[in-house]
């Protein structure tokens, strides 16, 4: 069997409550997973679910408290692991003494390309990102979206096997978001292997093979977005036009939103054939009838109802 | 592994350079100019000590203050700021990173005295309108303070490695002082005849670095010679100690949860 591009091991980070008060905080609960070469992995969760510090500590910025991860066959210590892996992080800062043009030399010298090929990359990068204006504009002078954009860029300068990106359409507008999904999707027709984070579901379900949920630092489910989303129909969307001067009748009504005399029904769906009759009767032309299938943020909003309903904080005490 | 090293060093020397740290060198380049004219106008015979003397204890004072200013940012800011994040994820360790901030801060450091040194010369020149061989000590001298350089910004850096700037600057600079006289403070614990305080500044002698020993300027000044078993005993100490400092820095940063 082929080794998986990322395969987490029962990792677990507490942090201190502080230097003063005893105790630890878990932040990531055991969690193991696994990426296929070539997947499109989306990492979904509310903010302060762990999934920056999974990041992190795929990176080595920080240490697990206890568990593994290997990336490519490596271990996430093994320094050589990182000549095959590129990483942005959430809300990227960099030295902004320096052009984007500068920035992107410096990181490229670290992969050992000669001066003629680190400039043929930077430029070549900084056009897929849209940034070739801006090339030799110091990076104080950058907005978010723009250092977002060059953060990107350094995170596949290298031509990472393994892309990781912490939140990429974080404070971007809609044509950037848009890039940065056509960038995606031209790392994934590559067959690069990309682990993304994000608490935009809709970019999840375009972008992602699979989605893994994250809720208060535990992995509460796994699944292509397409399995989440058609686990179940919640209802039945009716669209029908009324003749001038009628009405919908009164049980249908609590269910209707009307523009002039066009009715949008949403009704469970055993009610449904006892709907069609009262919209037969009055006199109503049914224009299209769509089932409604739970969206990933329907899966995603109940989970954490039910985290919520469950615990409101994990915490471990030493005492 | 050199090559990370310097791909860093170098970076933070471009740092250093545009965030206007050589600037310092107006102020240098003021203070020599005007003690030449008026040692010229009123000292009687003595214009070469004082230019030295002057001189070098600016040489000293400026890139003492770079060194621990600058130095006790080095890492914290890094840290502070996250540029750190997408450096970390390159294929480099953390020493080497650690190692290569070290090597830019002096480098820089060096430059900068290097060009301090160029100005020194000239206001000698400008008292004197000769340059003597026994100017030579003038540069041994000033080699001994670049060594001085290297230990401060070793301990700065280490400091930054686990405590905020302000802390490190007090630490740093705690130690300067304490390592400035530290023979001092041996000869005096001698003196108590306490066994206990014996003991203690024994071990203040020998555990933090002895700057006593790399300040030359008075002999340099005076025109005396410096012997070379001093110059030889001097930068083995300064790479040894530079070296333990640095390594206890890296098993420091190596461990580091960044935040």
């Amino acid at each position: 069997m082929a080794t998986p591009a990322i395969e987490i091991l029962s990792l677990t980070k507490d942090y201190p409550l502080g230097h003063w008060r005893p105790g630890k905080r878990r932040s990531l609960d055991n969690l193991s997973l696994e990426v296929q070469d070539g997947e499109v992995f989306g990492f979904l969760g509310p903010n302060g679910a762990g999934k920056t510090t999974t990041l992190k500590l795929l990176m080595s910025l920080i240490y697990p408290t206890s568990g593994t991860a290997r990336i490519r066959g490596r271990s996430i210590l093994d320094v050589r692991m990182h000549r095959e892996i590129g990483y942005l992080p959430e809300q990227p800062y960099f030295y902004d003494y320096l052009t984007a043009n500068e920035l992107l030399d410096y990181f490229a010298q670290f992969f050992g390309y000669s001066a003629a090929e680190r400039r043929e990359r930077v430029a070549r990068f900084l056009e897929e990102v849209g940034m070739t204006q801006a090339a030799n504009v110091q990076l104080r002078k950058f907005s978010k979206g723009m250092l977002q954009r060059v953060g990107i860029a350094q995170a596949i300068l290298h031509d990472p096997q393994v892309v990781f990106l912490d939140e990429p359409m974080s404070g971007l507008d809609p044509i950037g978001r848009r890039e940065v999904r056509d960038i995606i999707l031209g790392l994934k027709r590559s067959g690069r292997t990309v682990f993304f984070s994000t608490h935009v579901l809709s970019d999840a379900e375009m972008l992602c093979d699979r989605v893994g949920v994250l809720v208060a630092g535990k992995l509460q489910g796994v699944g292509a977005p397409s399995e989440i989303m058609s686990l179940e129909v919640k209802g039945m969307e009716i669209l029908a036009d009324l003749p001038a001067g009628r009405e919908l009748p009164a049980p249908l009504a609590a269910h209707a939103t009307a523009a002039g005399q066009r009715y949008r029904l949403q009704v469970p769906e055993a009610d449904l054939y006892a709907a069609f009759d009262q919209l037969r009767a009055a006199g109503a032309k049914i224009l299209s009838v769509t089932p409604l299938r739970p969206t990933l943020e329907d899966y995603f909003m109940r989970l954490v109802e039910n985290q919520k309903a469950a615990s409101h904080a994990i915490e471990v005490s030493v005492r | 592994m050199i090559g990370n090293i310097r791909i860093v060093a170098v970076n933070t020397f471009r740092e250093a350079v545009r965030d206007r740290v050589l600037y310092n060198l107006i102020f240098f380049a003021l203070l020599m100019i005007g003690a030449a004219i008026i040692v010229g106008q009123i000292s009687i015979g003595i214009e070469r000590l004082v230019i030295i003397n002057l001189g070098l204890t600016a040489i000293s004072l400026f890139g003492l203050g770079m060194a621990i200013f600058i130095g006790v940012g080095l890492v914290f800011k890094e840290m502070d700021r996250r540029t750190l994040y997408t450096v970390l994820a390159k294929p480099i360790r953390r020493w080497e990173f650690l190692v290569g901030k070290f090597g830019g801060l002096l480098l820089t450091l060096a430059v900068n005295t290097f060009l301090m040194t160029l100005g020194l010369a000239a206001a000698l020149w400008y008292v004197d309108r000769k340059l003597s061989p026994a100017d030579a000590n003038v540069l041994t001298a000033i080699y001994f303070i670049l060594l001085e350089f290297a230990l401060v910004t070793a301990l700065a850096l280490f400091f930054s490695c686990f405590s905020s700037p302000m802390l490190s600057t007090v630490f740093t600079i705690g130690i300067f002082i304490t390592g400035t006289f530290s023979r001092d403070i041996r000869d005096f614990g001698a003196l108590t005849r306490s066994p206990a305080m014996i003991a203690f500044t024994r071990a203040v002698y020998y555990l933090l670095p002895n700057f006593h020993n790399f300040n030359a300027i008075a002999a340099a000044g005076h025109g005396d010679a410096i012997p070379a078993s001093l110059v030889a005993a001097n930068s083995l100490y300064a790479v040894l100690y530079v070296a333990v400092v640095l390594l206890a820095a890296s098993a420091v940063f190596a461990g580091r949860n960044l935040k």
